[in-house]
């Protein structure tokens, strides 16, 4: 245990002394959290959606019909009560709700005037107006064409509710994303260049030859970055609280607890990478290629997954932050529990144990 | 027997082509000796060292050091052995005492129980044991890494080329800290190009390709230099050596700082004769005279044989 501890004492070490690294490890989190302030608006494509039914008449029927058909949505299921809605949300089945009210169709023709309420899920702001924005097209549309023969026009009012982020912040949507890629950067991508770094410069040569058990080395360099880590998301969280006002909504608790589980999925990640690399180089263009440009495509953070060729949508779920992406945005956004992400936490935990169990596998305990 | 070598094969495969790093060597060294393994670069002497640390598996033959297998007791000798690799491989951001402490902690040792080992090499670089490693002279950096090889009390300890990049008089006391060393019972194998260190050894072993010349102590490889051995010097030394190497009578002519070393191929060819070799030259201030070949001078006639 002693040596365990005097090699973590030794590579905080160098972390410290090697300054300007340092810095760029704890700038970095809050540079990209200004960065990607500016999010990028996207096409929304087949969109998961529900429908509300309470008038089932002609025309609820045929705006209905007329949003199933457009490319934008896919009216997933009918639901049948107002519980059902907050559930459909909470299950992540489904983007938008359409709710059209009791005697929808009586009240446009007798009054000239009807209701719509288009509901949204706005953790992910972008695609919530842009849902709602083509939901309203298609109702305009509706009401034009009835009016067309009409001298006293027809008239549907749409209501929009966005859910989860009623001001549509962008924040809301990068914040968890900027986490997933801070720490998914400097776990992977520091440790494999500190262990890569031990193998350039000779000094693995020399711990190797030493009664240290080799994977024990490899465990006490990822413990800084562990610690790293952490305070980076301890300085992204007081960001966005007082700096971008995003709420957190959940258990701080699970959401320390998830990210340090996510943490390790990284670290893992970063043992992989240097036990394939023997330059920092390589290692730092393997950690980009392979870590970070995948994060940044495949988490949903930028662009949306459903978006996607269904190949990309596939090749999406073997990307860890995707996991980790949906795990904050429910628990930071949304103010869910356990219960609600219980699925993702096992299939990141799973991936963890594989990625560790690869890289001790392939340790080498020699020097070829 | 501190290390016993049987029939060693290493080899790499660059680019699809084998090559035999060592050869099928085999050797052994006695508790407390000073093994010397002098070679060229590219020799294997380094294919040998990481073999006996256990740092690469050989592709054939055995080894033991300190009565351990390096194939399959890997862990027992690296309690056991201090290595110090031919590039300073310590961490050059941390400072001397950090990185002894470091190096300490991780064999299990305290520095103030060992002081006593490390006392006389350490006392040398203890003024400056606050200054981060890297920046140390070359000198300096070389007694700190043997501190840290030395300071869990190895049994055997490996030097490669330790004295490569050091001025002249730092490679001075860098043998004799060997010498000391040797009283205190650790068995030393260390590598070297320079050939003037060979008879520092008690025992060296000329390498060449991975196969071993010869393995003697440096008396005897002498005693073995069977030709008479010329020196010979003149104005124009590159000319000079261009005319002797004329003659169909020289076996070898080298250059060795000022003078050039010259065997006949017929052993009982005479001053004379060689005095005849250089006349056609027309050079001034020839010296010619016979001397006691040294160590290089048996590993160039070794590696011609």
């Amino acid at each position: 245990m002693k040596q365990f501890l005097i090699f973590v004492k030794k590579e905080c070490l160098h972390i410290w002394r090697d300054r300007r690294t340092l810095v760029i490890l704890i700038g970095m989190p809050i540079v990209q959290i200004i960065l990607y302030g500016f999010a990028l608006t996207n096409e929304v494509k087949n969109s998961r959606i529900a429908v509300f039914d309470q008038s089932k008449d002609d025309a609820t029927r045929l705006i209905t019909d007329r949003i199933a058909a457009s490319r934008y949505f896919n009216l997933e299921k009918n639901l049948n009560s107002y519980k059902q809605i907050g559930e459909s949300f909470r299950e992540g089945i489904v983007r938008m709700v359409v709710v059209f009210p009791i005697n929808f169709q009586d009240d446009l023709l007798h009054t000239n005037h009807a209701q719509i309420q288009l509901i949204a899920d706005a953790s992910d702001p972008n695609t919530a107006n842009t849902l709602a924005n083509y939901a309203s097209a298609i109702v305009n549309d509706y009401q034009n064409a009835l009016n067309n023969d009409q001298k006293l026009p027809y008239n549907i009012d749409v209501q929009l509710r966005m859910l989860y982020n009623p001001e549509l912040k962008g924040a809301y949507n990068f914040v968890p994303g900027v986490m997933a890629l801070v720490l998914m950067l400097i776990c992977a991508m520091m440790t494999s260049i500190s262990i890569v770094k031990e193998k350039e410069m000779g000094t693995m040569e020399v711990i190797l030859v030493s009664p240290l058990k080799p994977f024990r080395i490899v465990l006490a360099k990822t413990v800084p970055y562990l610690l790293v880590s952490l305070l980076n998301i301890i300085s992204i969280l007081l960001l966005s609280v007082y700096a971008l006002d995003v709420p957190i909504k959940g258990s701080i608790f699970l959401l320390m607890a998830e990210s340090t589980l996510f943490t390790i999925t990284s670290l893992s990640l970063g043992i992989l990478i240097s036990n394939f690399s023997r330059t920092q180089q390589s290692a730092m263009f393997t950690s980009m290629m392979s870590l970070f440009l995948p994060t940044l495509l495949f988490s949903g953070f930028l662009f949306p997954i459903e978006n996607m060729p269904k190949a990309l949508q596939i090749i999406s779920n073997i990307v860890p932050a995707k996991w980790y992406y949906i795990i904050v945005k429910a628990v930071m956004i949304k103010g869910l529990g356990i219960t609600a992400i219980w699925k993702e936490t096992l299939i990141l935990m799973g991936m963890t144990l594989l990625l560790l169990g690869i890289s001790i596998r392939n340790f080498k305990i020699r020097l070829a | 027997m501190a290390v016993t070598v049987q029939d060693l094969v290493k080899n790499y495969t660059v680019k699809k082509k084998t090559i035999e790093a060592l050869k099928g060597i085999s050797f052994s060294v006695e508790k407390g000796e000073i093994f010397g393994i002098i070679g060229p670069d590219g020799a294997g002497k380094t294919s040998l060292f990481r073999i006996l640390t256990t740092l690469l598996e050989p592709d054939g033959g055995s080894a033991t050091v300190d009565g351990c297998s390096v194939k399959d007791e890997y862990l027992q000798i690296r309690q056991r052995v201090g290595y110090m690799p031919g590039k300073f491989s310590l961490y050059q951001d941390l400072t001397v005492q950090e990185n002894l402490e470091f190096f300490a902690a991780i064999f299990n040792v305290s520095i103030a129980d060992n002081y006593e080992y490390i006392k006389e090499i350490y006392e040398q670089i203890a003024p400056f044991k606050d200054r981060k490693a890297g920046q140390l002279s070359g000198g300096m950096k070389q007694k700190l890494a043997l501190c840290c090889a030395l300071i869990h009390k190895p049994t055997v300890l490996f030097l490669d080329e330790p004295t490569t990049g050091v001025d002249a008089v730092s490679r001075k006391e860098f043998w004799e800290m060997l010498h000391r060393l040797k009283t205190q019972g650790i068995t030393i194998l260390v590598s070297t190009p320079y050939m003037d260190e060979a008879g520092l050894c008690d025992r060296v072993g000329l390498i060449q390709k991975g196969a071993f010349l010869s393995i003697e102590t440096p008396q005897s490889i002498i005693r073995d230099f069977k030709k008479t051995l010329w020196s010979v010097r003149a104005d124009d030394m590159y000319r000079l050596m261009e005319t002797i190497l004329k003659s169909p009578l020289i076996n070898s002519c080298y250059p060795f700082g000022q003078y050039h070393h010259v065997t006949f191929k017929d052993d009982t060819k005479k001053q004379s004769d060689l005095e005849a070799i250089v006349a056609p030259g027309n050079f001034k201030d020839v010296e010619i005279a016979a001397i006691q070949p040294n160590i290089e001078d048996c590993f160039m006639a070794l590696m011609t044989e």
